[in-house]
């Protein structure tokens, strides 16, 4: 997958969480969390369904990588890259 | 599909759930959901767990519904359904009465900052201060503060702050002051959040919503089905016994008690002795009395609020409140909005209790404490429903012996375990591949939104193992 690919993956699920979330504002480098009003239980939602969609398994210690867009897609590239 | 007993079930599944708490629901929902073949089975003949009802000469008594966090509003959005999260509605009248003080509140932020400042003279710094303490709060945070170091350290001397701060939540999950204060921070936050929130329909017609909804998303349900065993081989989960029915599975999610998970179900000799060493320093929480109270076809009774902390007892201490003859209760009303269209009032009292006072009582005095128990209660309510003897036309208590009985709960327990429970719950699935445990435990994880949200916490989990096989 190229990153335009994995970043409008992981919107699309954002969307699919809460679909009244504002996307087309989103600053990708600050924190999913402070703008868009996501919780922990959110967070574990993006988890079990990029488990489901590109059976990847992302453990407890890498959710940090997960803040913001920007870091969310430069730690799924490699992971992504033959989905 | 629902059946009535173990005969509806298959012969193997991805994962097959014991117990249908609020948790083993929601687990079975978001696994289903996520693709897995699921089998969820249920000892009693009704599906919900503590989250029960029952019925008496047309009145319908809800045993857990008291209220809860408005954060149930999104879980039950993204793990049940819309016409769920539809059904809740807000408790406005929350009511104190003690010696100490009476007062009415929304029970929120807002609300509760100014009760603080204008009658309990508390500044306004101190209590923006407190608030941000335990909104802050998380259960990975270090857990040495108690709960009444906490309460000395932003309010010291005034129990009378204290008492306001703690009792519902002593109600709610059953902690005390020497608990840890995050224990007590995160629930306190989750309410003061918004509010207090219940189910317009009741519990029945939460449960029922639900049913339709696991059978939509494909999970089988057994009712009547009480495991016996979960099977293992090479140290890993290989499925479970009911009776002599030997159903293989991936994976087992135990929504029973976590000690009778690990001593009953999968036995001691599966686990690693450094586990069982933890396991033993695990302290199961305190248990719960009822008194359930219908009110006659023909009777109405007058708002007097949706739920009331109630005490004559001077000074407010977990010890009272846990008491065989605490002077200290909850009543909750459901008034006929509760269930539209089913025109009844029902009232239900509420005391925390241990398991303990209760079982060492032999049959003749284990009635007459009951009795007794309905009789303090009656003169509590008389109190705010002077009369109310006359309209009454079902009286009936339950106590931790009866929780026991419905549950199979260690010592009756109404609210999981102590802190340290969390992590071995968490943990299960380290010590013995594919088994995981889903319920209270750790205080933090009890209510119907605690619950519920660690179900989806579990799932993960549950759907991370069986994807890797």
């Amino acid at each position: 997958m190229t990153i335009d690919e994995i970043k409008n993956v992981i919107l699309e699920i954002i969307q699919d969480i809460d679909d009244e979330a504002d996307l087309d504002n989103l600053d990708p480098t600050e924190a999913l969390r402070d703008q868009l009003d996501l919780d922990s239980m959110d967070f574990l939602d993006i988890v079990m369904e990029l488990r489901k969609r590109y059976q990847i398994q992302i453990p407890e210690a890498d959710y940090p990588h997960l803040a913001t867009l920007d870091s969310c897609v430069n730690y799924l590239v490699p992971r992504l890259k033959a989905a | 599909m629902l059946h009535k007993s173990i005969n509806g079930a298959g012969n193997r599944y991805n994962v097959v759930v014991i117990g249908s708490g609020l948790g083993g629901l929601t687990s079975a929902n978001r696994l289903a959901k996520s693709g897995h073949s699921v089998l969820l089975l249920e000892h009693h003949h009704q599906l919900g767990g503590l989250a029960t009802w029952f019925k008496r000469r047309g009145h319908i008594f809800d045993v857990s519904l008291h209220g809860f966090p408005h954060g149930m509003v999104k879980t039950c959005r993204k793990y049940w359904n819309r016409a769920i999260m539809d059904s809740i509605v807000q408790l406005k009248n929350i009511v104190f009465d003690n010696p100490q003080f009476s007062l009415t509140t929304t029970f929120d932020r807002q609300d509760f900052t100014s009760i603080l400042i204008n009658k309990f003279k508390i500044s306004p710094v101190t209590i923006n201060a407190f608030f941000n303490t335990v909104a802050a709060m998380n259960f990975y945070d270090d857990q040495s503060m108690s709960t009444r170091d906490l309460f000395e350290k932003f309010f010291p001397g005034r129990d009378d702050v204290h008492r306001l701060l703690m009792e519902p939540i002593t109600y709610a999950n059953g902690s005390t002051l020497e608990d840890p204060a995050i224990t007590y921070g995160i629930v306190f936050s989750n309410f003061m959040n918004k509010g207090v929130f219940t189910f317009k329909g009741g519990t029945d017609h939460l449960i029922g919503m639900m049913t339709e909804e696991l059978i939509r998303n494909g999970v089988t349900i057994c009712k009547n089905s009480k495991v016996d065993r979960i099977v293992t081989e090479k140290g890993k989960v290989h499925g479970v016994l009911v009776g002599d029915r030997f159903i293989e599975s991936d994976s087992v999610v135990s929504n029973s008690g976590i000690l009778n998970t690990i001593y009953d179900l999968a036995g001691k000799d599966v686990f690693p002795a450094e586990f069982l060493d933890k396991v033993k320093t695990v302290r199961v929480n305190t248990s719960s009395c009822q008194v359930y109270i219908g009110i006659k076809k023909e009777e109405i009774i007058d708002d007097i609020g949706d739920l009331l902390f109630v005490s004559t007892a001077e000074k407010f201490s977990s010890d009272e409140l846990l008491d065989l003859h605490t002077r200290s209760r909850t009543f909750s009303l459901y008034y006929p909005k509760t269930r539209p269209g089913h025109n009844r009032y029902t009232v239900v009292a509420s005391m925390n209790g241990r398991f303990d006072d209760w079982i060492r009582l032999n049959q003749i005095k284990y009635e007459a404490e009951k009795q007794d128990m309905i009789e303090r209660t009656l003169v509590d309510l008389e109190r705010y429903i002077p009369g109310v003897r006359e309209k009454i036309d079902w009286l009936e208590a339950a106590t931790p012996k009866t929780i026991h009985r419905y549950t199979l709960h260690t010592k009756g327990t109404s609210f999981g375990t102590k802190f340290e429970g969390l992590d071995i719950s968490r943990s299960i699935f380290k010590a013995v591949p594919g088994l995981f445990h889903v319920g209270s435990v750790g205080i933090i994880m009890s209510g119907w939104l605690g619950a519920i949200n660690y179900g989806v916490i579990v799932a993960n989990d549950v759907d991370g193992y069986v994807r890797a096989l």
